[in-house]
């Protein structure tokens, strides 16, 4: 009796555990093989065959389709760069320059991958659309109510992602810092 | 309580092999995957332009809404798949994946260097059953191997401006994805 109670508490530990442990690490992600410059973070392994499993494992849950390495790279913030998360009732600032590329987007995202509804439906921008100082940076204001410029609209979504995709880029699985793939600053400038 | 602890240390480690098994297996029995997500609006060996990007549409998480994207969902078991693209004003991209959604291939227009995108999928055994002496097997012909017998292959054009956004449905309407007729090249010599 004893023994049969031990085994079905093992079992149910282990069950937990290692489930839970899947659940975990597919719906939060992992550190393994991913670039992270400032707020940004990319996984620029997860376009080729050598994806770790794990990525596959969260792809798979998600539905989505990893931009391939030929194609592209996809960096996800969800934080500012001291690491407040976006809020989208406050004013945040995207600004400086961007990876060598030949075209990139930046498009914003509620927690669950959709975009999020406005009455101008601008999700996001292209490299091309974007207005841009004279000296070649621009600044994108991302806030709920309309702001001059560039100015990305949040619905007041309380939490939400940003993700600036590179297309045509030499940023890729051999990107390590900073020097090689200079990201914009992410800063929240104001909250009500 | 030596025999609790020993329970705890089996369930622990157990539980380890469980996480291992449950990842590895998780794409195999996802059913929300892209792919799945894919299986009723896509058809088969042909090319289904995909709807826009917009917060109602719910076909995939982290779609671009600067594209215009079309997939088309293959199977080679009925032979090689010819793929034409032709290339958009802006920037235009071909994406392989297999039936698990590993992204094993990706070109763009600037990479393939002409005006049209002309690739042959076919399987391993199927490439290696080619002649080896056929000429079409040059440069001129791209040759990509799958990994998997099904998966699909999504096309897409950017929309610089919103407003470009027509133009580049347009040059993925004019994309052709379609088997192969086996090639009647008896041996020439």
């Amino acid at each position: 009796m004893r023994l049969i109670f031990i085994t079905l508490l093992a079992l149910i530990i282990a069950t937990v555990v290692g489930l839970g442990a899947t659940w975990l690490t597919a719906t939060r992600g992992t550190e393994l093989g991913t670039l992270t410059i400032g707020a940004w973070t990319a996984r620029p392994r997860t376009g080729t065959s050598e994806i770790d499993p794990y990525a596959r494992a969260s792809i798979a849950r998600s539905g989505e389709l990893p931009v391939g390495t030929g194609d592209g790279v996809a960096f996800t913030a969800s934080t500012d760069d001291k690491k407040r998360p976006l809020d989208g009732r406050c004013d945040v600032v995207v600004s400086g320059v961007t990876p060598a590329a030949r075209f990139w987007t930046l498009t914003l995202y509620d927690r669950k991958g959709q975009l999020v509804a406005n009455s101008l439906q601008r999700y996001g921008f292209t490299s091309q659309e974007i207005v841009r100082g004279s000296d070649g940076g621009f600044e994108i204001r991302i806030a709920s109510r309309s702001r001059a410029g560039n100015w990305l609209p949040t619905g007041a979504l309380e939490r939400y992602v940003l993700m600036l995709r590179l297309y045509d880029t030499p940023v890729g699985v051999a990107t390590r810092s900073q020097r090689d793939a200079p990201m914009p600053s992410i800063s929240t400038v104001g909250c009500p | 309580m030596i025999r609790l602890a020993f329970a705890i240390i089996a369930g622990v480690l157990l539980g380890g092999v469980v996480h291992l098994v449950s990842v590895l297996a998780l794409p195999r029995i996802a059913t929300q995957d892209a792919y799945s997500r894919m299986m009723p609006l896509a058809k088969l060996n042909a090319v289904t332009p995909l709807p826009a990007a917009d917060p109602n549409n719910t076909l995939m998480p982290y779609m671009d809404p600067a594209f215009a994207s079309a997939v088309c969902r293959y199977d080679l078991s009925g032979g090689p798949i010819k793929l034409t693209v032709p290339v958009s004003q802006a920037y235009t991209s071909v994406s392989f994946y297999t039936r698990n959604d590993v992204a094993y291939y990706a070109i763009n227009d600037r990479s393939a260097g002409r005006r049209v995108i002309e690739l042959d999928l076919m399987t391993e055994a199927q490439h290696s059953a080619l002649p080896e002496d056929e000429d079409v097997t040059a440069a001129d012909r791209l040759i990509i191997d799958s990994p998997s017998v099904t998966g699909l292959i999504v096309l897409k054009a950017l929309a610089p401006e919103p407003g470009l956004m027509g133009q580049a449905q347009a040059s993925l309407a004019a994309a052709n994805c379609r088997v192969a007729p086996p090639e009647a090249t008896p041996a020439k010599r």
